[in-house]
């Protein structure tokens, strides 16, 4: 279990994490979701007591990370894969973290299995490496003291799809078997695979979060008629806010209510469903429309 | 994750000083450069040691003339091992992982103060040891008595001022936190100030009087000459706490203040 609250970390003016509380719950995969810059790092990293805050807390498993007598027993931590000595062989990482935390010989050779790392691989210094090699060790280490708590940032990044899909099932089993899993995404669909509960930070403030079926929900009703104008402009006078997106219209408001004003408009509809995910994803974007330098409509680039 | 109980924390033994420190010493030679950078003590004592046969007049083929020999590239490897026993952990960003293993800075920090003086000290017990290996090969082929005129006190002065290097490189990689930051440093603590004090010193009277109390290199050198006098120890004493003690408070306290990235 990991409990923030009040978190919030400034570097002068600027404020990278402002006032965020939440907690991932054992058992459960949390994903932690938002653009580039958004603090979700910063967040980790006030975490494990490698950047102090400027105000609030954070606990892991009850505690401040630095009072965890073994940390690596109780919570696996990869914050950036590449930061390892580019000298030292993958096999020589994952002893050094076995020596630290005093655990038995052979469970650097069974991590080296689990991460599908081969022997050959192993020998090779980490300078060698691709990134999804690199994210292999790193998810190693952190798993190698059989910890309760995995913290991982961005630990898809480099992998292959094959890769992707293990680690999933690997995060799942984890969670499944009682631990707390908290891995962060700038990508919503990794997050929306994976995650039971999601937290999406932007500019520093969580803007929502709740189970993925909480998050997925608030995104109203996708209702598609062979005139759209039309159908947008009956929700409109219904009341309902409605906006056209690509080939149909989303609405905010139930099934129900948009069929029912269709159907007073004369409208017949060719689709009715749930929109979900378009709602978060419209949040996500509009998110990293203000947030990043990237113009989403379009000549910028 | 297999045994979740509510009361972990009281089963998972803390970490262990030995732990720690048979990590740190083994951090120093399982990287490329860290393994040659300790093989190079090695080598260059035995390099300096066959020089010294080669080149030293048969008369000059003492003991004291090996240890000079093999002396001298030590205090030049020592410090670098010590800067970057501590700046690599910055510039490679292990850091990273080495402070969350162990949140206490101050506890990494320290095991790795006491293994980069241990270090040290074998260092320079193997050099000598293959200098006076030199000394006894030398002496036989020339054919002339073995000398050992090296005295006990001597040799401490000598492993002294190798481990007052160390703890400068130490400091250095510290405080600066980047291994090419700390190499550029020392060289500038052990050729450029120490030129430029000199220069001073032939100028001007009063710091050629006085200089040993603020040159850190001068008060240390003549650790390597035999009288050392009570004035000696007390201007080695001022220079080390000026150069050394001070910088390695300040550098230990920005170290442990510092966001590791």
């Amino acid at each position: 279990m990991i409990t923030i609250e009040s978190l919030t970390k400034r570097y002068g003016t600027f404020t990278a994490v402002d006032d965020i509380t939440f907690t991932a719950q054992p058992g459960r995969v949390t994903g932690f979701l938002g653009p580039n810059g958004a603090g979700k790092s910063t967040t980790m990293r006030v975490m494990v007591g490698l950047t102090p805050p400027t105000a609030g807390s954070a606990h892991v498993l009850g505690r401040r990370f630095a009072d965890l007598p073994n940390p690596g027993r109780e919570v696996g931590v990869l914050l950036d894969a590449s930061a390892q000595h580019a000298g030292r062989t993958g096999r020589e990482i994952l002893t050094v973290a076995q020596r630290t935390m005093r655990l038995p010989r052979s469970s650097v050779d069974r991590m080296l299995e689990l991460v599908s790392l081969t022997d050959a691989e192993s020998a090779r210094r980490v300078r060698h490496y691709s990134l999804g090699m690199r994210q292999r060790l790193g998810i190693a280490t952190a798993l190698i003291g059989d910890p309760e708590v995995l913290i991982l940032d961005e630990p898809a990044n480099g992998l292959d799809p094959a890769g992707i899909r293990w680690m999933r099932d690997l995060l799942r089993g984890f969670a499944d078997d009682g631990g707390t899993v908290l891995l962060s995404s700038h990508l919503l669909h990794e997050i929306e695979v994976i995650a039971d509960d999601i937290l999406v930070i932007g500019d520093g403030r969580i803007v929502a979060g709740g189970t993925k079926a909480e998050i997925l929900a608030g995104g109203g009703t996708f209702a598609r008629a062979d005139d759209t104008h039309a159908l947008a402009r009956a929700a409109g006078a219904a009341g309902l806010d409605a906006t056209a997106t690509d080939g149909g219209v989303l609405v905010q408001a139930d099934l129900a209510t948009v069929g029912r004003t269709a159907f007073d408009a004369g409208i017949a509809l060719v689709e009715l469903r749930a929109a979900d995910g378009a709602g978060l994803e419209e949040m996500f974007l509009e998110l990293t429309a203000q947030s990043q330098r990237d113009q989403l409509e379009g000549a910028a680039a | 994750m297999s045994t979740l109980t509510a009361n972990r924390h009281d089963t998972v033994p803390p970490i262990a000083t030995r732990s720690l420190l048979g990590v740190e010493t083994r951090k120093m030679f399982n990287t490329r450069s860290g393994f040659w950078l300790m093989a190079s003590i090695g080598i260059a004592a035995v390099v300096a040691t066959i020089a010294t046969l080669i080149f030293a007049p048969d008369d000059q083929l003492t003991y004291e003339a090996f240890s000079a020999a093999v002396g001298f590239p030590m205090t030049v490897i020592l410090p670098m091992i010590a800067a970057l026993a501590v700046s690599s952990e910055w510039s490679q960003r292990s850091a990273l992982t080495t402070f969350t293993l162990v949140p206490s800075r101050t506890r990494v920090i320290a095991t790795k103060a006491a293994v980069t003086m241990l270090v040290g000290a074998v260092a320079i017990v193997v050099a000598f040891a293959i200098g006076a290996v030199g000394n006894v090969v030398g002496s036989t082929i020339a054919g002339v008595d073995t000398t050992w005129d090296l005295n006990a006190r001597e040799f401490a002065q000598i492993l002294l001022a190798n481990e007052i290097g160390m703890a400068m490189g130490f400091m250095l990689g510290l405080l600066i936190r980047s291994s090419a930051g700390a190499i550029v440093a020392y060289f500038v603590y052990a050729l450029v100030l120490p030129s430029a004090s000199g220069a001073l010193a032939s100028t001007q009277q009063w710091w050629s009087d006085n200089a040993a109390w603020f040159d850190h290199q001068w008060a240390t050198t003549r650790l390597f000459e035999d009288t050392f006098d009570g004035e000696m120890w007390a201007q080695l004493g001022v220079t080390t706490v000026i150069w050394l003690i001070i910088p390695l408070v300040v550098g230990w306290r920005l170290m442990l203040r510092s966001e590791v990235k």
